[in-house]
């Protein structure tokens, strides 16, 4: 049964100025006909409303959607209301969301056929203490992304963990105006992944035995291109040592296990005060797109990249990559933090602060073949190029639903 | 209460004592209220469509019509009507759809089994009002004397054509703006000038519901017929009907950058050497959607003859194999010509 729980008429007359007046909770238990229940619930919500999700473990049959704006739906927490997908036979997540000024909070999805939540074109969103796992562990059948904002300007996703995504736990593409914070990523191929994506601020994330643990990418052929003005801070970017287990075809199957950092044709990428361990073929890479393409419009370059001050501890010891034995030994035992191809778009190359150590490939042109490159130590000139930290990250309103 | 308000409930009020005095409860006449004004209505003969809903005889302004090549619903035969309020015709915007008026309805029944065994599972309609199109599905009851709405959509078990038993899906509220959504918007999909037979159209136009027949019609292959018309028409008729939905610009699946539409001419834009984006274990290891005259290493066929929640396409509305539209798809392949 949805049970209405109107808020008594003192708060209403409280709350009168706020955009949505009328906002009920309505509250749904886990149970049997969870399915017709809860997209029910979903489709007749009002803007304004929050559905209450009660503790226990949701069974659903097939995919969810909302399209109602301004929809707070609301669980018992991340380990408590568990929307469960396993028996799915329909749809390509487990919940889509469509509208915008939406709250996804305090709830978890467990093995969803295709994504985990997608929300598509839907602006204003935060994402807070949800939890997207593929319980089985790492394999090449789970879905592709767990969280997966794409088309959408101002996304706060806060505080959730994602485990075994087959492409990235945390992913967000074509969008602007992005932070994404205090999460965890762990066993997926990619930890968190920002794709032809602009203004994001990547901070205090852990990012832990993924096959690459942070990517920022632009790639060719898509509505929205040109990605860049991203920070990367304060992240914990450790032990991303597992095997590569995403389906041969997708751009994240070319990551080589041990990826801490990668940064592939952007504008702008700001990498500092990170922890980086044990990330065995390299912490930060530095690279152009690699594949040949056809789209006028896409720059291919890694431009304005700046690797300031980070901690890094072991790693570059295990490298997947041709020649790696000889390259190791030439760099007595270990390759230094920071590899970039070498490949730069006039001087917009990279830069990295005093002290930071690296090789390059010294590649003349994107696409290159690695093989025909020159590795040497990395020789390339302190960062000249400022960030505006004011410019990237979700708005500070979406921030005020997180106390609400 | 505000007058629009008052009219409302006198329009109400009379309906109510028209049905009243008429010999049977379902009214023969159409619903204007219904179509264009009540929120939800519950059930499929509030709206009136049909004279005789179970032989899906329409009612007064109500049209039968057919597509030349269809969107695969696991088999399901599909019966569309148009539905144009009393005075009111639609205008004709060259290939593209039909310029319906404010008031208009299309209705759309699946049903399987044949003869006296067929069995309707359900009507959606599109309803067009004052704020745009709104779309609900509606489920038959056993007895079949009654669809109500559906707005969670559903579940059910039955049997295909091909013999194949099945958990057939009713789409959800949401699930009909998935396909019927562009730029946020719901729009009717099926009535393009370019899918309906000229014969069609020149019969509404006589009848004085269509200003003229819209040059660019008749233009996709009739399904049936398609061993007459060239692969390619019919692999991209098919792809236009069944695809282009979600995969065009401004539609649920824009973000993969696949524009699968009749009128798209670039070659990546339909998939030709274009690597999967979103995919994920979609892709079945394969590096392109389309590889000319290697249907084997083509994503986009690949994930046509999928199943699987996750790799399977179209997402939704699919609980079986279209073999006839793979083949379609995969000859246009095999006969591209390589780059």
């Amino acid at each position: 049964m949805i049970k209405l729980n109107l808020a008594c008429g003192t708060a209403v007359m409280l709350l009168a100025w706020a955009p949505y007046v009328q906002a009920k909770d309505v509250a749904i238990a886990a149970g049997e006909g969870a399915q017709m229940r809860l997209q029910e619930a979903l489709i007749m919500a009002e803007p304004g409303d929050t559905l209450v999700l009660d503790a226990g473990k949701f069974v659903l049959s097939d995919g969810l959607s909302l399209d109602v704006d301004g929809v707070t739906i609301r669980g018992a927490g991340m380990d408590r209301t568990v929307l469960d997908f396993t028996g799915q036979m329909d749809a390509g997540e487990g919940l889509l969301v469509t509208s915008d000024g939406v709250t996804l909070r305090d709830f978890a999805l467990e093995n969803p056929k295709g994504d985990g939540i997608k929300s598509k074109g839907a602006d204003n969103i935060v994402y807070h203490r949800v939890r997207v796992t593929w319980t089985g562990g790492p394999s090449a059948s789970n879905g592709a992304y767990g969280i997966y904002p794409v088309e959408s300007t101002n996304v706060l996703i806060d505080g959730v963990k994602v485990s075994g995504a087959s492409d990235a736990g945390i992913y967000v593409g074509q969008s602007s105006k992005i932070t994404v914070r205090n999460s965890i990523a762990e066993a997926n191929v990619a930890g968190i992944e920002i794709e032809n994506s602009r203004d994001a601020l990547v901070e205090n994330n852990m990012a832990v035995r993924n096959t690459g643990g942070i990517l920022v990418f632009d790639l060719p052929n898509l509505p929205v291109m040109g990605g860049g003005n991203v920070i990367l801070r304060r992240n914990l970017v450790v032990d991303n040592d597992t095997a590569n287990f995403a389906p041969p075809g997708n751009i994240v199957a070319s990551i080589r296990r041990g990826t801490g950092i990668l940064v592939m044709a952007n504008d702008g990428v700001l990498i500092e005060d990170n922890v980086l361990s044990n990330n065995p073929t390299a912490h930060v890479m530095v690279i152009a797109y690699t594949q040949p393409y056809e789209d006028e419009r896409y720059n291919p370059f890694a431009r304005n990249v700046v690797v300031g001050e980070n901690a890094f501890g072991r790693g570059g010891d295990d490298p997947q990559m041709g020649g790696a034995e000889m390259l190791v030994a030439a760099f007595g035992g270990a390759l230094p933090p920071v590899m970039w191809d070498g490949v730069s778009q006039g001087d917009t190359g990279l830069t990295v602060s005093e002290g930071v150590t690296g090789w390059s490939l010294n590649l003349a042109k994107p696409g290159q073949d690695p093989a025909t490159g020159q590795p040497a130590p990395l020789d390339v000139p302190q960062p000249g190029y400022s960030f505006d930290t004011a410019s990237v990250g979700a708005p500070a309103e979406l921030e005020a639903r997180l106390t609400s | 209460m505000r007058p629009r308000n008052v009219l409302l409930v006198l329009a109400a009020a009379s309906l109510g004592a028209a049905a009243l005095a008429a010999p049977l409860a379902a009214p023969r006449a159409v619903n204007d209220i219904a179509v264009s004004q009540t929120p939800l209505p519950g059930k499929l003969s509030d709206f009136g469509f049909f004279a005789d809903p179970l032989r899906q005889f329409p009612s007064s302004g109500v049209t039968a019509y057919r597509l030349n090549t269809p969107l695969y619903s696991d088999g399901a035969e599909k019966l569309r009507f148009l539905y144009l309020p009393e005075g009111t015709s639609a205008g004709s915007d060259g290939e593209g759809l039909l310029v319906l008026p404010v008031g208009a309805a299309l209705i759309k029944t699946f049903a399987f089994g044949e003869g006296d065994d067929r069995r309707l599972i359900e009507t959606r309609v599109l309803l067009h009002r004052a704020d745009g199109w709104t779309a609900l599905p509606y489920r038959w009851n056993d007895a079949q004397t009654e669809a109500t709405l559906a707005i969670a959509g559903g579940r059910v078990n039955l049997t295909t054509p091909e013999g194949e038993a099945i958990s057939y899906r009713v789409p959800n509220k949401n699930q009909c703006k998935e396909c019927h959504g562009v730029g946020g918007e719901v729009i009717p999909i099926g009535p393009k000038a370019r899918n309906l037979s000229t014969a069609w159209l020149q019969g509404m136009v006589t009848s004085g519901h269509l200003d003229r027949v819209p040059s660019g019609s008749d233009k996709l292959p009739v399904w049936e017929h398609r061993s007459d018309a060239e692969a390619a028409s019919v692999a991209r008729a098919y792809l236009d009907v069944n695809c282009a939905h979600c995969h065009r610009p401004g539609a649920t699946a824009s973000n993969s950058g696949l524009d699968l539409r009749w009128e798209q001419d670039d070659p990546q834009a339909l998939g030709i050497g274009k690597r999967p984006v979103a995919a994920g274990r979609g892709s079945g290891g394969l590096l392109f959607d389309v590889v000319p005259g290697k249907s084997g290493e083509s994503i986009l066929a690949h994930r046509m003859k999928s199943l699987e929640p996750g790799v399977a396409m179209p997402e939704l509305g699919k609980s079986t194999v279209d073999k006839d539209g793979v083949a379609a798809v995969e000859q246009w392949i095999r006969e591209m010509p390589s780059r």
